[in-house]
């Protein structure tokens, strides 16, 4: 337990956390205990959740984080080669690739994005969702996870790569290369993402309301 | 987990001090520098490394004594570009580094002082990497307590003495015993800071700071005999951090002659394998060859280590090792030009190689 300022905080971190737990302990035991135990129903809440919810939140994660990863690569590999080039212009064009490499991962996120946004479409039926749409919002949802956390992780290790590259190139030109094939397994692993993406959604039909 | 934000504040930096390390002499530029047969050539040799612009502009018979003042600006010059370029966590690493060259500079100040010399004049000799901002204050102080005042006030070493001296002991102690209790307090409290900035600073520094205090320990035991210092007191002068706190400085403390030293020494894998074959009653640079003395094995070592630590990245470990290699560097150039000058090539080998 850390204690902060005059000494209290600490304890009153631990009030909260006690209360909060509490309260969830006795609601959970009222519900149970009177019967009402049917009242607590998650798979309930999550089919009254919006499928179009589920599917934009996908595709915003998709394009999302796969751009926060391209761009994390970009400013890992950028900086070492902009201070290993002070000294040896000669890495600057080379080390182009791996920058390259970075942003292909955040183009994969663009077309799954652009992929998954021609499923979504009006629905004008008044009798709400039909379960085919269901489907469809949650696989949009996790296929878009998917293939935006994979896309994280590959930009920043094509990052760390092609900066070690860089420095390395600028120490001896002939270890570019090798360290290269390392970059190129390491985007392997974007590829990976948009490949089981692509799996996951493409049973996915477009948005129709029930009949 | 370092690896994806180091590169935020320290990419740039790191990319140019990898830069600065290619320009470390090679053992073929090595060559070429020893079989120069005078200054003159030996200054053609150096115009294409990155002496050359500090070196161009020199009148021609040139002593070692420039060649080496000039060195010591290119040093001065790149470490100066860190610094001027970097951002708070790189900073302040690069200001506990220069805090070895601030304590010199101080106790030259002392020096002076207490042999009432006037100090302006020694500014110009200090160290220019260990001058901060509020130096020139203490020149004007005339007696060793208002030294000892301003220095506590006005310097960032003010810890260190804080520590362990008082203003008494500034005029009674040995100039060289004021110099090892402040570089101990440093050395620890370096060590200390390098703990906090985590995993691949903090092993690498750890290495390269626990060797340089065992090197401390040896010399002071070494340098020790024969003078007054007690037993207590040169027990007192070890820093709390090595391979050899707390066991073998307790040994070493109640020694007195160099075979008991080795006969210590020889208890660490690391430590005997450098005393093979050393012969201990040589000064560095002895005759040559398989010869060495015990300081040019730890200058050996010390290289090593630094070389090392150049193997992994996203650590600031490089930024100290690259300075001690360059000093290392200026220290062999400046040996062969001696050997140059004094016409005494059969001893131009005896520099310590780095690559």
């Amino acid at each position: 337990m850390s204690y902060g300022g005059s000494g209290y905080a600490g304890y009153a971190r631990y009030a909260l956390n006690a209360t909060v737990v509490f309260l969830a302990i006795w609601a959970g035991l009222y519900l149970l205990l009177t019967g009402r135990g049917e009242r607590f129903n998650f798979g309930g809440y999550l089919l009254r959740i919006s499928p179009y919810m589920w599917s934009v939140y996908g595709i915003a994660l998709c394009i999302g984080l796969s751009v926060v990863g391209a761009a994390w690569g970009i400013f890992i590999t950028g900086s070492s080669i902009l201070g290993g080039a002070v000294r040896t212009p000669r890495i600057a064009t080379k080390n182009l690739i791996s920058i390259i490499f970075c942003e292909v991962v955040a183009i994969y996120g663009v077309i799954m994005a652009i992929v998954f946004s021609a499923k979504v479409s009006a629905v004008t039926s008044s009798k709400g969702f039909a379960p085919s749409d269901y489907y469809t919002g949650f696989s949009l949802f996790w296929g878009g996870i998917a293939v935006g956390v994979s896309n994280l992780i590959c930009g920043v290790a094509v990052g760390i790569t092609g900066s070690n590259a860089a420095v390395a190139d600028a120490h001896d030109q002939q270890l570019f290369v090798k360290i290269l094939v390392i970059e190129i397994f390491g985007s392997i692993i974007g590829l990976f993402g948009l490949i089981v993406g692509l799996l996951v959604t493409g049973k996915a039909e477009d948005f129709v309301g029930a009949v | 987990m370092n690896e994806i934000y180091f590169n935020v504040d320290g990419g740039f930096l790191e990319g140019i001090l990898r830069g600065y390390r290619d320009g470390l002499l090679t053992t073929h530029q090595y060559m070429n520098l020893t079989q120069c047969d005078t200054m003159d050539d030996l200054k053609l040799q150096l115009a294409t490394t990155d002496y050359g612009p500090f070196l161009q502009n020199e009148p021609s018979p040139m002593s070692t004594s420039t060649l080496s003042a000039r060195c010591t600006d290119a040093l001065v010059q790149e470490f100066q570009y860190l610094q001027q370029n970097s951002a708070e966590p790189i900073s302040k690493f690069l200001d506990y580094i220069t805090y070895g060259y601030m304590i010199d500079n101080v106790i030259l100040l002392i020096t002076g002082t207490l042999h009432e010399r006037d100090t302006h004049d020694l500014l110009d000799k200090c160290h220019p990497l260990g001058f901060f901002d509020t130096m020139p204050a203490l020149c004007v102080a005339t007696t060793v307590q208002e030294l000892y005042n301003t220095v506590m006030v006005d310097s960032p070493l003010a810890g260190y003495f804080r520590e362990c001296l008082s203003a008494e002991d500034l005029n009674e102690l040995n100039i060289e015993i004021i110099r090892n209790t402040l570089y101990k307090a440093y050395l620890e409290d370096f060590s200390r800071y390098c703990e906090t900035l985590g995993d691949p600073t903090a092993t690498v520094m750890g290495e390269v700071l626990k060797f340089e205090a065992d090197r401390r320990t040896v010399n002071i035991t070494i340098n020790s005999f024969g003078t007054e210092l007690s037993k207590e007191e040169r027990a007192k002068l070890y820093p709390r951090l090595g391979n050899m706190y707390p066991e073998a400085q307790t040994k070493l403390a109640r020694v007195d002659d160099m075979d008991q030293v080795k006969a210590v020494l020889e208890q660490y894998s690391e430590y005997r394998m450098m005393l093979a074959g050393v012969n201990l009653n040589a000064s560095s640079g002895g005759a040559g060859g398989n010869d060495l003395s015990l300081e040019d094995r730890f200058f050996a070592r010390e290289v090593q280590l630094n070389k090392e630590s150049f193997e992994q990245q996203f650590h600031y470990g490089v930024f100290y090792s690259w300075l001690r290699l360059k000093e290392q560097e200026i220290r062999n150039v400046v040996w062969i030009a001696e050997c140059i000058s004094q016409q005494q090539k059969d001893k131009v080998g005896n520099y310590t190689a780095i690559y």
